[in-house]
């Protein structure tokens, strides 16, 4: 074999090693019942591609050939082991039974183990620190380093973390299976839970390597995209244009600096259309399907916020309108609190310090420090100077992250300004 | 898959449950073992009798030592198991939740591992 044959064959195989591994992973799971002999049948079957196909061809289906010589590997080995643990020889035999039986694993089947792959790794019986690692890890394809490197932890934590789900996996006999219809929507949120917290590592967080933590946001989006493509349900479709549509004003949301920029001062030419689009299509979509749950009621909330070329075009009428559905679909006094913003929009500053000072009175929130910068805001609008201080005050001393404090001091700055002018 | 479910509740809410209730509780938990009991999922279930009840026995150093009370002195305290085999942990999580004490305090579902002496 020449240099020049093995190289594209050795091309061949690690793009397909990218785009396909993971469907690949997620059969052989299913087939060999264990996460660790998958993985370890997945990297012998690619190893013999690149053996194997440089000297006989490229298969007619890759895919196919991938899964039944990753299964074989399996099978041999496990005949190997089993000189020194008879338990095995049952089990290799079992396994091989199977084998005989052709299986060309069909467009559907394939989808089914990327969906099962999906939900056991956000089975809630793991914790929620290991099903987020876990679907990087299997779902996604990360390596341990990569999510330690984006979650600012350190490889042997992660790596432990992934340990513990997969013998979890085993011992307790978590199924490989897709939820039944009754079990769907709980598991469903967990998955989108899983996927919305992968997103937020990447989108809201201002510590740690912004590059890294950017490519969680993407690697949320991708998820999403899977998720909706294997199992379109409304909620699915109503993470995925949340994400987009929050996505989409990245570029508008950061001074070069790295100081925050609110929604209203953003330069909204620098918002992702293609995004926006995909992000209101999709939205439109869930909705069409009366069936709409809180995260496609916040997307429908940013769609009209993209949809208003400038701040003052801001259709508030409806976005008060939305947070009351989200009220009523997902009563929480955050989203209170975001509604009495809107509705300050909608009327006047006072109207919403109002809801604002309710919620506060009820002793909710009180250690947020968003609840008191808002409050902060609306007393500066009302010229009311001295309220103003005190609630940016305590947001200050709430607030734990970098880009939000300078936010706050500048603010501060401009109330004693504007102090000294009057 | 075996699967061994304990059954944890504060003793004080069901001490402190008018006679009735706590009597229809009972008829209803044994009603749910029965079914599953037919179902063949069931291989032993019982109540258990209160915490001040339990004895906690330890060998340190090759002395045995045994003490009054539970092991561990919690809020909510074991009031009783069921044993189940059911094909996966699906299916026990669905028993655990059904058990009507799972409304009272929680259910820890935990997977026998298959060399037992029995």
């Amino acid at each position: 074999m020449s240099e020049q044959e093995a190289r594209p064959v050795a091309e061949i195989v690690d793009a397909l090693y990218r785009a396909e591994s993971r469907q690949v992973l997620a059969t052989l799971i299913r087939l060999l019942g264990d996460f660790e002999a998958a993985e370890e049948a997945l990297h012998d079957a690619f190893a013999a591609a690149v053996e194997q196909w440089g000297r006989d061809g490229v298969p007619a289906n890759p895919r196919a050939w991938l899964v039944s010589t990753g299964r074989f590997k399996a099978i041999d080995g496990m005949r190997r082991r089993a000189r020194f643990d008879a338990s095995l020889t049952e089990f290799a035999k079992q396994l091989e039974t199977a084998a005989t039986e052709p299986e060309e694993p069909d467009e559907e089947s394939v989808e089914d183990d990327r969906l099962r792959l999906i939900f056991t790794c956000c089975h809630p019986a793991l914790s929620p620190d290991a099903q987020v690692a876990m679907t990087l890890r299997e779902v996604c394809g990360l390596t341990t380093e990569e999510i330690a490197r984006a979650f600012l932890a350190a490889p042997p934590a992660i790596a432990q973390r992934i340990v513990r789900a997969k013998a979890k996996i085993r011992d307790a006999r978590i199924p490989y299976v897709v939820p039944s219809e009754a079990d769907l929507p709980a598991r469903l949120d967990a998955v989108l839970r899983v996927i919305y917290l992968v997103f937020n590592e990447g989108y809201s967080s201002s510590s740690g390597d912004s590059l890294l933590r950017h490519d969680l946001s993407g690697e949320a989006i991708r998820l999403g995209r899977l998720l909706i493509r294997l199992l379109p349900e409304p909620e699915a479709m109503g993470l995925l244009a949340l994400m987009l549509l929050h996505d989409s004003r990245r570029a508008a949301r950061t001074s070069p600096t790295g100081d925050l920029i609110l929604l209203e001062n953003q330069n909204r030419r620098l918002w992702n259309r293609e995004q926006i689009a995909e992000g209101t299509t999709l939205v439109e979509r869930a909705l069409s399907t009366g069936r709409i749950g809180p995260y496609g009621i916040q997307a429908a909330i940013a769609a009209v916020h993209a949809g208003a070329p400038d701040p003052a075009a801001t259709d508030w009428v409806q976005i008060v309108a939305l947070y009351d559905v989200l009220m009523r679909a997902d009563p929480s006094p955050v989203v209170e609190l975001n509604r009495a913003v809107a509705v300050a929009m909608r009327d006047d500053p006072s109207a919403g310090l109002a809801l604002i000072d309710a919620i506060l009175e009820r002793g909710d929130l009180t250690n947020y420090h968003l609840t008191h910068a808002a409050r902060a805001d609306l007393c500066r609008r009302l010229g009311r100077t001295a309220d103003a201080r005190v609630s940016y005050e305590l947001a200050l001393k709430l607030s734990r992250q970098e880009p939000e404090r300078r936010f706050l001091r500048r603010r501060l700055d401009e109330l004693s300004e504007s102090g000294k002018r009057d | 898959m075996k699967y061994l479910c304990l059954v944890y509740v504060e003793e004080k809410i069901l001490h402190a449950m008018p006679q009735q209730e706590r009597v229809a509780l009972s008829d209803e938990s044994m009603a749910y073992c029965e079914g599953l009991r037919k179902q063949g999922q069931l291989l032993a279930a019982s109540p258990l009798h209160p915490v001040e009840t339990a004895t906690t026995v330890r060998v340190r150093d090759g002395k045995a030592s045994t003490t009054d009370g539970p092991f561990a002195e919690t809020k909510e305290q074991l009031g009783g198991f069921l044993m189940i085999d059911v094909r996966d942990l699906n299916d026990a999580i669905r028993v655990a939740t059904q058990f009507p004490a799972a409304r009272l305090g929680c259910v820890e579902v935990r997977p026998m591992k298959e060399l037992g002496c029995a």
